[in-house]
């Protein structure tokens, strides 16, 4: 330290008041007493972010000394509260204390030894949630938007979310839910992949056609992002593990081609209180919207019966425009990460139709039924007939 | 005469077209009206007496059950939507 530095830390110190570690220990320990109408301290870190990702004191504002002057009138307006500045050593927060002086702050103090002798007391610190360096990047594009931001994507990397089918549907559904980052994704499908699925289910390639769904989707969503945790289920819903493999997600994204799965998976949602995001295609149209639990409308309120199957084709008898799942699913990959989330308005009580040859948008307003069967008033959803038995188009 | 638009599976019993004019003054008469041009479709929305459970049908975008269901009233400019559920998605 060369002369004019210790001018200016001598200045300093008749200048600001200082605390030891046990003092600010003690102040916030009252304070925490007094309850949140007496909070006339406040704590703020004027570290560099690296030091503050290794461990802060909890309930602390960072405020990096580079922009403190930028910055601190926005993070405490307030300028007869206690500002309790920190550092490492103490040093910094006391160069602090003087500049909070000269912005009119009555109450600056440093807190001596700074955080590395209050560690050393023993006291509490957090360390906050940081993203690696690779994270950063590839969520750099979600990291901008105000409404994701980083607790966002962290909120993402935490989800878990169950995909009913590896195909039409949940084939770019999966495939954008992973690149965005939703951090588990799990997988039902007892399928194998097949020549025919290629023109749509975009998750497998033609080297995997004998492959379980299910496998071939694993691979291609590793491939692409390594966050991502994919966990599949060989098997076919069904009543005897329904309420097994739906316990573990947050949303379900229903993709199947049959009704009893559809009625099947609305019951055991509704059990659960599990948002399904439903979507189903056929030609150059198809429709989507959000079934959330005693929220909206379930699927047997618009629906309280299957159709005889000559009256509802599959796709494959039916066909499908191979894009159409494409951007259907895709809408239903846009709802669950809103679900997910907390943001903007799903598609609860509304029915989105597209038609693609006319190049047209609707929507239908649903309403939830009092006496649906499954989530009216005196519903018994586990009670009710799945029409496993009455649909004579095969559940695949 | 009020235009009734038709879900993609119901329209071949209409020969492919998507949108139809029918005539009438309520739902029950303008659904007649239709299944006398298009017998086929009577069985996949009204087999018996009422409705059908798998079909929903919208005047003006208005769910007909929380209007008055075959009563409703449907003027020459209103839009009848019929909408039986979808299952494809694979």
């Amino acid at each position: 330290m060369g002369d004019a530095s210790r001018e200016i830390m001598k200045q300093a110190r008749r200048q600001v008041p200082e605390w030891t570690p046990s003092q600010v220990h003690e102040a916030l320990a009252n304070q925490h007493e007094a309850g949140p109408e007496h909070q006339e301290i406040v704590l703020v870190d004027v570290r560099e972010k690296h030091e503050w990702n290794e461990g802060h004191i909890p309930g602390a504002i960072h405020v990096p000394r580079g922009f403190l002057e930028l910055q601190i009138e926005e993070a405490v307006s307030d300028k007869s509260k206690t500002v309790v500045l920190y550092c490492a050593g103490g040093v910094r927060s006391l160069i602090a204390g003087t500049t909070l002086q000269q912005m009119g702050y009555k109450n600056p103090v440093s807190m001596s030894g700074g955080f590395g002798q209050w560690k050393g007391n023993g006291y509490p610190f957090v360390q906050p949630r940081t993203m690696t360096e690779a994270q950063s990047k590839r969520y750099s594009r979600h990291l901008l938007i105000p409404e994701v931001g980083e607790q966002g994507q962290f909120k993402l990397l935490d989800s878990r979310v169950l995909l009913i089918g590896a195909g039409g549907l949940g084939s770019p559904a999966a495939y954008y839910l992973a690149a965005a980052g939703v951090g588990t994704i799990g997988i039902i499908d007892s399928d194998v992949v097949d020549e025919s699925n290629l023109q749509r289910q975009i998750l497998h390639n033609t080297k995997r056609i004998g492959q379980y769904k299910a496998d071939s989707a694993r691979e291609t969503i590793e491939a692409l992002n390594p966050d991502v945790k994919v966990i599949t289920h060989i098997e076919r819903l069904d009543e005897t593990n329904v309420a097994r493999i739906i316990a573990d997600y947050d949303v379900i994204l229903d993709g199947t081609d049959n009704f009893p799965t559809r009625y099947l998976l609305n019951d055991a949602a509704l059990i659960a209180n599990k948002p399904v995001v439903h979507g189903s295609v056929f030609r150059f149209e198809g429709q989507l919207t959000v079934f959330k639990p005693y929220e909206g409308p379930c699927y047997r309120c618009l629906y309280p019966e299957p159709p005889p199957p000559e009256l509802a084709p599959s796709c494959a008898e039916a066909g499908v425009l191979g894009v159409l799942p494409g951007i259907i699913g895709l809408l239903q990959a846009t709802e669950t990460i809103k679900l997910l989330l907390g943001i903007g308005d799903p598609l609860v009580g509304r029915l989105m139709t597209y038609d693609g040859l006319a190049g047209e948008f609707s929507e239908l307003r649903l309403f939830r039924d009092p006496q649906c069967p499954a989530c009216g008033e005196n519903a018994h959803p586990e009670d009710l007939p799945t029409y496993a038995e009455f649909c004579a188009v095969p559940a695949r | 005469m009020a235009t009734v638009r038709l879900a993609p599976v119901l329209r071949a019993s209409v020969g492919g077209s998507k949108q139809v004019s029918a005539q009438g003054s309520n739902l029950a008469e303008v659904l007649n009206d239709l299944y006398a041009r298009f017998p086929g479709l009577k069985e996949q929305i009204q087999p018996e007496e009422s409705l059908s459970r798998f079909i929903n049908v919208y005047v003006n975008d208005q769910d007909v059950r929380y209007l008055q269901g075959l009563e409703t009233s449907v003027g020459p400019a209103d839009t009848v939507i019929l909408l039986p559920a979808m299952a494809g998605g694979r």
